[in-house]
């Protein structure tokens, strides 16, 4: 784990900031040329460290004022199949993300809606509806910051 | 405010983020010019604030990513600001998130292993101000984690 140095986490923490900076002005931030640059990107790229991009979006003025984090523990295990609920999960385009966790909780959701009504409707229609689906716990959003970690 | 076109635009590059101007104009039925117009508004706007790239911490050699969950004291009004200023001092911190809820801030933490994991918790976790209660969720798998807005 020791193949990558300095310079790559200089190059991923300048690429989780602004994806979009071509390989020529990173290597003049990093005193890099050009090519060195590009070689080092693509030797990131192919071992999956960099594992894509992702646009972003203010969701507040696309008009979705709410993001809530579900906490969710299956109530039948065993007699539910946990494939049923992570396929059921998944599918709803309200739920951002579901991660399979140990813990107080099964999974955890992360949902986003319009509003707190539009968030009630969500959670009756689609959450609750789910197979095998037992206590929920629901905490609304308020702040959210990405910090670069380790590098 | 967005019409169809820019939904479709933005719907297009949630899923593929790194597409060629050609190909989002091609699938969104416009043309190039446009579609670099109507990108242009939504920097303006605010709407589109950008682009970064993930970074897959397992392949850095972080095999252990963690939920750590906080109630903190509130009788202390300070609380919540000291409590983050010292949470954005641990380096192995990857997102910091405040809550409306029974929970007031998660951390999502990264480890190499169980015993570096454990050496973060005694040693820089615990160390934090004003923490009333605290519980951990394990990641074991990650389901969905595209963060696509439902456009």
């Amino acid at each position: 784990m020791t193949r990558w140095d300095d310079l790559d986490f200089a190059l991923l923490r300048a690429l989780s900031q602004d994806a979009t900076q071509s390989a020529g002005s990173l290597g003049r931030f990093l005193s890099l040329s050009q090519p060195a640059t590009w070689r080092r990107i693509k030797r990131l790229q192919e071992a999956g460290v960099l594992a894509g991009r992702r646009i972003d979006l203010d969701a507040e003025a696309l008009g979705f004022g709410v993001t809530v984090f579900l906490g969710v523990k299956l109530a039948t295990k065993g007699r539910v199949s946990l494939e049923d609920f992570e396929r059921a999960v998944t599918a709803i385009p309200e739920v951002q993300t579901v991660q399979h966790v140990l813990g107080l909780y099964d999974y955890r959701l992360r949902v986003v809606a319009r509003d707190i009504s539009d968030f009630e409707r969500v959670l009756r229609r689609r959450i609750m509806a789910l197979p095998g689906v037992g206590d929920v716990e629901a905490n609304v959003l308020l702040s959210e910051e990405r910090v670069s970690g380790p590098l | 405010m967005l019409d169809d076109l820019d939904r479709r635009i933005l719907r297009f590059l949630q899923s593929d983020p790194a597409a060629p101007m050609a190909e989002v104009a091609e699938r969104c039925q416009s043309q190039p010019a446009t579609v670099a117009r109507r990108l242009e508004r939504l920097k303006v706007q605010g709407i589109l604030r950008g682009q970064y790239a993930v970074i897959d911490w397992a392949v850095l050699g972080y095999a252990v990513e963690v939920s750590l969950r906080f109630t903190l004291d509130k009788t202390n009004a300070k609380a919540f600001d000291e409590f983050l200023t010292a949470a954005r001092e641990i380096r192995q911190v990857i997102a910091i998130q405040t809550f409306l809820g029974r929970v007031d801030v998660r951390l999502s933490v990264i480890a190499k292993d169980m015993a570096d994991y454990q050496k973060l918790y005694r040693n820089e976790i615990l160390n934090l101000p004003h923490i009333l209660e605290l519980e951990a969720l394990m990641h074991v798998a990650t389901l969905k984690t595209a963060e696509a807005l439902p456009l």
